[in-house]
């Protein structure tokens, strides 16, 4: 049961506080290789800090983050370690601005992992392909729609081939039309076996592809289930709330 | 506008004052006057070099001076913060003299003047270009870093290839404005005996009596280096703005 591979990802009661605020309190999670984790939880619940403590953009306080058995310790030899690992998407795209499509995706590579440029635009093509946007190799970032963008991202962190990637509400800041071309693409890396943590309010898509929902309130992981439990079942009144409200729209 | 208002007050200069003009001194059509104003151009040589030669060094030190005012260690916050604060408080003239009649013997290095006026003028400017730096760079979203992070890009590459190039790119008009601040501070190095601009006119003057001619044509001198360098700066702007869409 405490194979690697099943506790991939080992989060063991981490706690985070920013001031008086506690964003997270003694929160534990594991996550398998390949499994698909939704994160949901109203907004101020901690979910965002969750995964971004995953990838040491937050320090987290006390308790213990382990991945793939490395000790997330804010060193830089872990943070090399777990960085390589760990993939991440964010609601502001965050796509550099002064290079273009393919160089935003070739960067990583060649800088980071000692790819030739060559090598590395092949990769960045093929994954340019998967987000179905080949054709935008060569356009700046403003050119493009929000959703492109986001697609641009995925790819980007895809570019760097890790083994989990965290996606921290890659639908929040899009207009509604192209919400479906960036859930398509989160649905077929889940189909293809990709490890996802996913912050998200999408609700279907965490019906469709996620093997455990997890709702957090006020800095705690509330309810953890499968998600045909958590959604006909749910155990706690903050839970039912919040799908009541999420579900009506 | 700007040019037709100095061209107005160089007229009246010229044709409403009751002196008597002496323009000969400078009138490149009789071989004194050839000679003087040759004299007089002979000037930009040096001005351009050191002005030039200072700032690329300023941005350079700026740069390094700006970096450690970013970190998160307090320390090195406080370096920064010192250096910034007591550089910009010597006057630049005062650095000058400094520079080359203190720095000498007590250090033992011999630096003649040109040199002596890169190190003050560049010492100078530098903890203002670092004030620039650390503003252009604190300008930059933090989901920049973030990104970089995630694709696990190191702290000088993530400086080299992501921040910087966007810092630079809206720093640009204030760091053209250092330029044009230096090649007026440049001036100032004709007290330790520098050859440009103004102390080609103060020899001139000595020599001719004649300082009303020679300190108009060096109004005129510096006036055409500035609007030529100013419009330079913002023609590189016009282009890294429409190649680079920000």
């Amino acid at each position: 049961m405490n194979s690697i591979a099943e506790n991939y990802i080992r989060i063991d009661g981490i706690s985070k506080s920013f001031g008086d605020f506690k964003a997270l309190n003694n929160v534990s999670l594991t996550v398998g290789l390949g499994e698909r984790v939704v994160v949901c939880g109203p907004s101020g619940s901690g979910k965002s800090t969750l995964i971004r403590c995953i990838n040491g953009l937050e320090k987290h306080e006390t308790g213990a983050i382990r991945v793939d058995g490395i000790v997330l310790n804010h060193k830089t030899k872990s943070m090399e370690q777990i960085r390589s690992r760990v993939g991440m998407v964010f609601q502001q795209f965050n796509l550099f601005p002064h290079l273009t499509v393919l160089e935003n995706l070739t960067l990583g590579p060649v800088r980071s992992k000692n790819m030739t440029a060559q090598a590395a635009k092949e990769i960045a093509m093929t994954y340019l392909e998967r987000v179905k946007i080949p054709e935008q190799a060569g356009k700046y970032p403003r050119q493009l729609s929000g959703g492109q963008q986001q697609r641009v991202a995925i790819a980007r962190s895809l570019c760097m081939e890790p083994k989990i990637l965290l996606f921290d509400e890659p639908t929040s800041a899009l207009d509604p039309e192209m919400i479906t071309e960036v859930l398509d693409v989160m649905i077929g890396l889940a189909e293809g076996g990709m490890t996802m943590v996913c912050v998200t309010h999408e609700m279907g898509f965490a019906r469709r592809v996620a093997d455990k929902m997890v709702f957090m309130d006020r800095g705690e992981i509330v309810e953890m289930a499968a998600p045909e439990v958590f959604f006909k079942t749910p155990e706690t009144d903050r839970c039912k709330t919040f799908l009541k409200q999420i579900l009506q729209h | 506008m700007k040019r037709l208002f100095a061209l107005l007050i160089l007229t009246t200069l010229l044709t409403g004052c009751s002196a008597e003009w002496g323009w000969y001194v400078v009138d490149p059509s009789n071989k004194t006057g050839l000679i003087n104003l040759k004299f007089l151009l002979s000037g930009y040589y040096y001005t351009l070099i050191l002005s030039f030669t200072s700032i690329i060094i300023s941005v350079c030190v700026g740069l390094l001076v700006a970096l450690p005012g970013l970190s998160e260690n307090p320390w090195l916050r406080n370096c920064n913060r010192v250096y910034v604060e007591v550089v910009r408080s010597v006057p630049i003239l005062v650095l000058i003299l400094w520079v080359y009649y203190g720095l000498p013997p007590m250090t033992g290095l011999e630096i003649n003047v040109f040199w002596a006026g890169v190190i003050a003028l560049a010492l100078s400017d530098s903890a203002f270009q670092a004030e620039i730096f650390r503003a252009g760079i604190q300008s930059i979203d933090k989901g920049q870093y973030e990104a970089s992070h995630t694709i696990s890009l190191s702290y000088t590459d993530t400086m080299r290839f992501v921040i910087l190039p966007q810092a630079i790119r809206r720093i640009l008009p204030a760091l053209g404005n250092q330029l044009v601040y230096m090649l007026k501070m440049s001036s100032l190095v004709s007290v330790i005996g520098m050859q440009e601009l103004t102390r080609k006119a103060n020899e001139l003057v000595v020599t001719e009596y004649r300082p009303l001619e020679i300190y108009s044509v060096l109004v005129l001198e510096y006036l055409v280096l500035i609007l030529v360098v100013s419009a330079c700066v913002r023609w590189l702007e016009r282009r890294l703005k429409t190649n680079e869409n920000i």
